[in-house]
């Protein structure tokens, strides 16, 4: 058995009580690269703010077994940052240096290499001094990859990173992913193109609030269950009752 | 009448007026880099919400020190409007009341609270001043005062820069690697807070939030980096101190107002003329080739 580096115990994640992500078990073994697929609202998102600590868990617990924070590099949907802050491209990048420089000590000389470095590998090079307001989205895009490059991260959480991205920029950025993958490093990316997810992902979770199935892709994307998820995604149940799904279970 | 006459004679004429500049330029230095910041983080009202949570906590101080005195009713005031950032936060934290919807209830509840006492004892003038200030009035224990203020601000902010920028741009990132960022937000709100009860005396708790917010508007519109931002809300918000001084001074109209009237008027050229102003729109250049 491959040793796990994320383990899930039967975790539920609610707003306002309302359970987003419902009595999931589980774990991602080191090394697997995941897709996490589902209908809107499935809580995909909601799982990877959890796994990075954003997200109180309402029950059950995440066993992050040895990794620190800096270990897992996230990458949030493309919405949640304004690309009009007055920044420049190489400072944005630089960020992914966190855990050598952290809030308060210079930048060192090595970094500022790598930086430049993981610009030209996402197909940005010498582009250190632009604004990022002057980027179009797959452009941002691609500096956020290379931030996450820098960050050297051994978990990579991808909230969504091949929405609205041009043809040839995601191709770019799933070699990259890939790359990670042989790496030996982590992946868990929230995806919405099945076909993408069959030809890259060995593995897929598919999540509809309730998890309806978790393993090889092959075997979860199967009609049935996407059927089963769009099914159960639907609907918030205004008259929900207090869950006790432990407490049957228990009996 | 030479240009020394009309630019310089003045403060060389005049104690008050050299007295209510060093604390403009002092003020600008500390408000500018403080207003470019909030506005970034999209916090222009929130500005304004908490200069007048700063009233009631003054009016207190005033009432028992018996009169304007800057240490006491910036105390008071420092209190008031710490209090008022916090519960905001509990209250948008814990109901779906967003930020600014809270902190619009509690600074609207301390201005009525704040203008209620001050009418309980002091007169109308008393309140002309806490409200609107009285910049000529400034003495060295007051600009003692405000320069503590900006140096502490200057350097604050120069230590948090980082975190703070980062917490601003993509506060999920610094969530993710454990960044501690509502530790910065919330020194970040002291330094507000700090700032506004400096600028308290001479512009009066409605107008303080003018030197901060007006200079952060002008530098959004010439500069694309945050550093020539902050430069450029500086240095505004001095030159509004300056000029509205000088004018103020030759045409006899109140002090306070006019500093603030620069800085519009500066604002309002900006809008004309900068890169990213109305007037490139109405007059716009042949675009480039690649």
């Amino acid at each position: 058995m491959t040793p796990t580096v994320i383990r899930l115990s039967d975790i539920s994640l609610a707003y306002d009580r309302h359970p987003a992500v419902h009595h999931l078990d589980g774990a991602f073994p080191f090394g697997s690269m995941t897709a996490v697929a589902g209908p809107n609202g499935a809580g995909k998102s909601t799982l990877l703010k959890a796994l990075i600590g954003e997200l109180p868990v309402r029950s059950g617990t995440i066993d992050l077994g040895a990794l620190v924070p800096t270990d897992i590099g996230y990458l949030p949907q493309a919405a949640e940052i304004d690309r009009r802050f007055p920044l420049t491209v190489g400072e944005t990048v630089l960020l992914g240096a966190w855990r050598q420089a952290g809030a308060f000590s210079a930048v060192s000389a090595k970094s500022a290499l790598e930086a430049q470095r993981a610009l030209a590998a996402v197909g940005l090079p010498d582009c250190e001094r632009r604004s990022i307001g002057s980027l179009s989205a797959g452009q941002f895009q691609r500096v956020l990859f290379a931030r996450l490059l820098l960050q050297d991260a051994k978990v990579l959480l991808l909230d969504e990173p091949f929405t609205a991205i041009d043809a040839r920029t995601t191709r770019d950025l799933l070699a990259l992913v890939q790359t990670w993958h042989r790496e030996g490093r982590t992946v868990i990316a929230v995806l919405h193109d099945f076909e993408q997810i069959r030809a890259n992902f060995p593995q897929t979770l598919l999540l509809a609030r309730e998890p309806i199935a978790w393993g090889p892709t092959a075997s979860t994307l199967t009609p049935a269950n996407l059927l089963r998820a769009q099914a159960m995604a639907e609907g918030w149940d205004e008259d929900a009752q207090v869950c006790n799904a432990r407490a049957v279970s228990a009996a | 009448m030479t240009i020394y006459h009309v630019l310089f004679a003045p403060f060389t004429d005049y104690g008050f007026l050299r007295r209510a500049l060093v604390a403009c330029v002092a003020l600008g230095m500390g408000s500018g880099p403080v207003g470019v910041l909030l506005m970034l983080r999209r916090m222009s009202l929130v500005g304004d919400a908490m200069s007048h949570a700063v009233l009631p906590g003054a009016a207190v101080s005033f009432l028992i020190a018996g009169g304007l005195s800057l240490p006491a009713m910036g105390l008071g005031g420092l209190v008031a409007g710490l209090s008022v950032a916090l519960l905001s936060g509990l209250v948008s934290r814990t109901t779906p009341l967003r930020e600014d919807a809270s902190f619009a209830s509690f600074y609207l509840a301390s201005l009525a609270l704040g203008v209620l006492i001050v009418s309980l004892r002091g007169s109308n003038i008393d309140l002309l001043h806490v409200l609107f200030g009285t910049i000529l009035a400034i003495d060295a224990t007051a600009l003692y005062f405000i320069g503590a203020i900006t140096s502490f601000t200057v350097i604050v902010l120069a230590v948090i820069y980082r975190p703070l920028v980062v917490e601003c741009f993509d506060p999920g990132f610094l969530r993710a690697v454990k960044g501690r960022g509502s530790l910065y937000h919330f020194i970040f709100l002291f330094l507000v807070v700090l700032n506004l009860v400096a600028g308290f005396q001479a512009l009066g708790t409605l107008m303080a939030v003018g030197l901060m917010m007006l200079p952060a508007a002008v530098a959004q519109l010439w500069a694309r980096t945050l550093p020539s931002m902050i430069l450029i809300a500086a240095g505004t918000a001095t030159l509004s101190g300056f000029v509205g001084l000088v004018v103020s001074f030759h045409l006899g109209f109140a002090s306070g107002p006019t500093i603030i009237l620069t800085a519009s008027a500066i604002y309002a050229a900006s809008l004309l003329l900068s890169p990213a102003s109305a007037g490139r729109r109405l007059f716009p250049r042949p675009h480039l080739t690649g």
